[in-house]
C-alpha cells in the first residue's frame, strides 16, 4: 500500500462517515416527520390486499353463499378448514346437502388465500382484522357461518 | 464566587472540629461513597433515557412516550422491572465467577470516578498520576467481561468475551497515545494541572493539528473501549444474541448495563477534561471581559455540558454507523489509528518542545 493510497483511504473513510452523520444529524434536528404511528390510538390504513383472517360473507337476511362443497377444505394446505355438513329437507320433500358448521382454525391459518381462490361461489373472503390475541387457544377455533343462517336462494 | 469547593471545605472543617480526624475521614468516605452510588443511579436513568430518545429522533421515531410526560419515567419503570426479575444462574456455569463478574464491572467503573474533577475544587482524589490511573483502571473492565463470558459456559458468551478482550487490548494503545499527546503538551499527569493549563483556551484549540488528531483518535478509541456501536462486537446482538451477558438476567444484567453507561460517562468526562478544559469555562487568550462573562456560568455546568456533548457525539456514532467485522476492527486499530497516533505524538512533542502552542 502506497503512502498516497493510505492517506486517500483515510480521507475517503472520514468523508463517508461524515456524510452519514450529516444525514442522521438532519433527522435529529428536523423532528417533524414521524414514520411510526402511536399504535392503539392511531391505526394504519392497511393495504387493500392485506390478509388478516378468513370470514364468510352474510347478507342482511343472514344468508351466505356456501354450498358445503369442501373445495376450500381440500385446497387448504394445513387443515385449517373443516366443514360439517347436514342434510336438509327441501319443501318438495327432497334431501339437500347443506353446511352445518364451517369450522375455521385461525391458529393454524397461514393466510395463504388458497381457500378463497378455490371457492366456486365466492362465499368466503379475507378480512383485514389482525388483532387476534386471546387468552385461550380454543377461542381461535371459529365457526364462520352465523347461527341460524342458511344458503342464499339460487346458489348451487 | 459561589462554588462547590467552599461547601466541601466547610463540611470538612466542621467534621474535623466535631470528631477526631480518623472518624471524620471515615464519615467523609461514607458521604463520598453514597454520592458516587447516587451519581451512578442518576446517570443510569438519565443516559438510558437519553440514548432511547436520541436514537428515536435519529430514526424518525417518537421513542418512549407512555410512562410520564414524554416517557420521562420509562427508565424508572424499567429499573423496577429489572429489580423484581429473577436472577438466574445457569446450572453449567462457574457460579462464583458468574456472580462476581458484574460486581467487578461496576467496581471498575466506580474506581474510575475518583480522579475526575466535577467542578472547581470538587474532586474525590486529586492524585498526581490521574491520567495514568484512569488508563490503568479502565483495563480492569475487560476482566469482568472475560469472566462473564467464560463462566457462562456458553459459546456465544465466550466468543463475545474473546472479541472484547482483543478489542480492548488493542484500542487501549491508541487511547493511551492520544491521551499522551495532551499530557506532553501539559507536562503533567495530574487532573488539576491539566485543567489549569487550559485557562487561556482549551487544548482542542490551543494544540493545533496534533490536538485535533488526538481528539479524533481518542473519541474512536473511547467508543471502542466502552464496547459501543460501531464497535459493539462483544454484544453484537445480531450475531451473538447478547455476547458476554447472554446468560445474565435481572439485577446482574442491570449491573452490566449500568456499568456500560457509567463507563461512557467516564470516558467522555476524561475526554472533556483533556481536550475541552474540564470545568474550565470557555476562555479566549487575554480577552478579559469575555473571559469574565464566561466565568459567571458555574463550573459544574461547564463540565456536565461538555461531557454530555461528547456523550451525544458517541450516541450519534452508534445510531449512524454499521458494526465492523472483527478483522476490520483490528485493521483499523493496528494499520490506521496506532501509526497515526504515534506520529501524532511525535508532532505534539515537537510543538511542546518548541513552544508553538498558544
Amino acid at each position: 500500500m502506497s503512502a498516497i493510497q493510505y492517506i486517500k483511504d483515510i480521507y475517503g473513510a472520514v468523508k463517508s462517515l461524515l456524510i452519514g452523520m450529516k444525514q442522521t444529524g438532519y433527522y435529529f434536528t428536523h423532528h417533524k416527520e414521524i414514520i411510526t404511528q402511536n399504535y392503539p390510538e392511531e391505526k394504519q390504513q392497511l393495504a387493500e390486499r392485506f390478509r388478516g383472517e378468513v370470514v364468510m360473507t352474510h347478507d342482511s337476511n343472514n344468508e351466505h353463499k356456501c354450498t358445503g362443497c369442501t373445495a376450500c377444505e381440500l385446497a387448504c394446505p394445513n387443515g385449517t378448514i373443516k366443514i360439517v355438513t347436514k342434510f336438509e329437507q327441501t319443501p318438495e320433500g327432497k334431501k339437500k346437502k347443506a353446511i352445518d358448521k364451517f369450522v375455521y382454525h385461525l391458529e393454524l391459518c397461514t393466510m395463504c388465500n388458497l381457500c378463497v381462490v378455490a371457492c366456486p361461489t365466492d362465499a368466503i373472503k379475507m378480512d383485514q382484522a389482525f388483532e387476534h390475541s386471546v387468552f385461550d387457544r380454543s377461542q381461535l377455533t371459529k365457526v364462520l357461518n352465523k347461527p341460524g343462517s342458511k344458503i342464499m336462494e339460487g346458489v348451487e | 464566587m459561589w462554588s462547590l469547593g467552599n461547601i466541601t471545605h466547610s463540611i470538612d472543617a466542621w467534621l474535623n472540629e466535631s470528631f477526631n480526624p480518623a472518624l471524620a475521614l471515615l464519615i467523609e468516605f461514607v458521604i463520598v461513597g453514597t454520592m458516587a452510588i447516587e451519581l451512578f443511579a442518576v446517570l443510569g436513568l438519565v443516559l438510558v433515557f437519553m440514548e432511547r430518545k436520541v436514537s428515536a429522533y435519529m430514526q424518525i421515531r417518537v421513542g418512549p412516550n407512555r410512562v410520564g410526560p414524554k416517557g420521562m419515567f420509562q427508565t424508572f419503570a424499567d429499573t423496577i422491572k429489572l429489580l423484581l426479575k429473577e436472577g438466574l444462574t445457569p446450572s453449567g456455569s462457574d457460579k462464583f465467577l458468574f456472580n462476581l463478574a458484574p460486581v467487578i464491572a461496576i467496581i471498575a467503573a466506580m474506581l474510575l470516578l475518583a480522579p475526575i474533577a466535577f467542578a472547581k475544587d470538587f474532586q474525590m482524589w486529586d492524585l498526581n498520576i490521574g491520567v495514568l490511573y484512569v488508563s490503568a483502571i479502565s483495563s480492569v473492565a475487560v476482566i469482568s467481561i472475560l469472566m462473564a463470558g467464560w463462566s457462562s459456559n456458553n459459546k456465544y458468551s465466550l466468543l463475545g468475551a474473546m472479541r472484547s478482550g482483543a478489542q480492548i487490548v488493542s484500542y487501549e494503545l491508541s487511547a493511551g497515545l492520544s491521551i499522551l499527546a495532551i499530557v506532553v503538551l501539559v507536562g503533567s499527569l495530574k487532573m488539576t494541572d491539566i485543567v489549569a493549563s487550559q485557562e487561556t483556551g482549551w487544548w482542542l484549540f490551543k494544540g493545533h493539528i496534533p490536538a485535533l488528531i488526538a481528539f479524533a483518535t481518542f473519541i474512536i478509541a473511547a467508543t471502542a473501549e466502552t464496547n459501543r456501536a460501531p464497535f459493539d462486537l462483544a454484544e453484537a446482538e445480531s450475531e451473538l444474541t447478547a455476547g458476554f451477558h447472554t446468560e445474565y438476567s435481572g439485577m446482574r444484567f442491570a449491573l452490566f448495563f449500568l456499568a456500560e453507561y457509567v463507563n461512557i460517562f467516564i470516558v467522555c468526562a476524561i475526554g472533556a477534561t483533556l481536550f475541552l478544559g474540564g470545568w474550565m469555562p470557555f476562555h479566549i487568550g487575554q480577552w478579559e471581559a469575555f473571559n469574565h462573562v464566561m466565568d459567571f456560568i458555574p463550573s459544574s455546568l461547564w463540565f456536565f455540558g461538555k461531557t454530555f456533548f461528547l456523550i451525544f457525539l458517541i450516541m450519534w456514532f452508534r445510531w449512524t454507523f454499521p458494526r465492523l467485522r472483527i478483522d476490520q476492527l483490528l485493521n483499523l486499530e493496528w494499520k490506521y489509528l496506532l501509526p497515526i497516533s504515534m506520529f501524532n505524538l511525535l508532532l505534539a512533542t515537537a510543538i511542546a518542545i518548541f513552544g508553538w502552542h498558544f
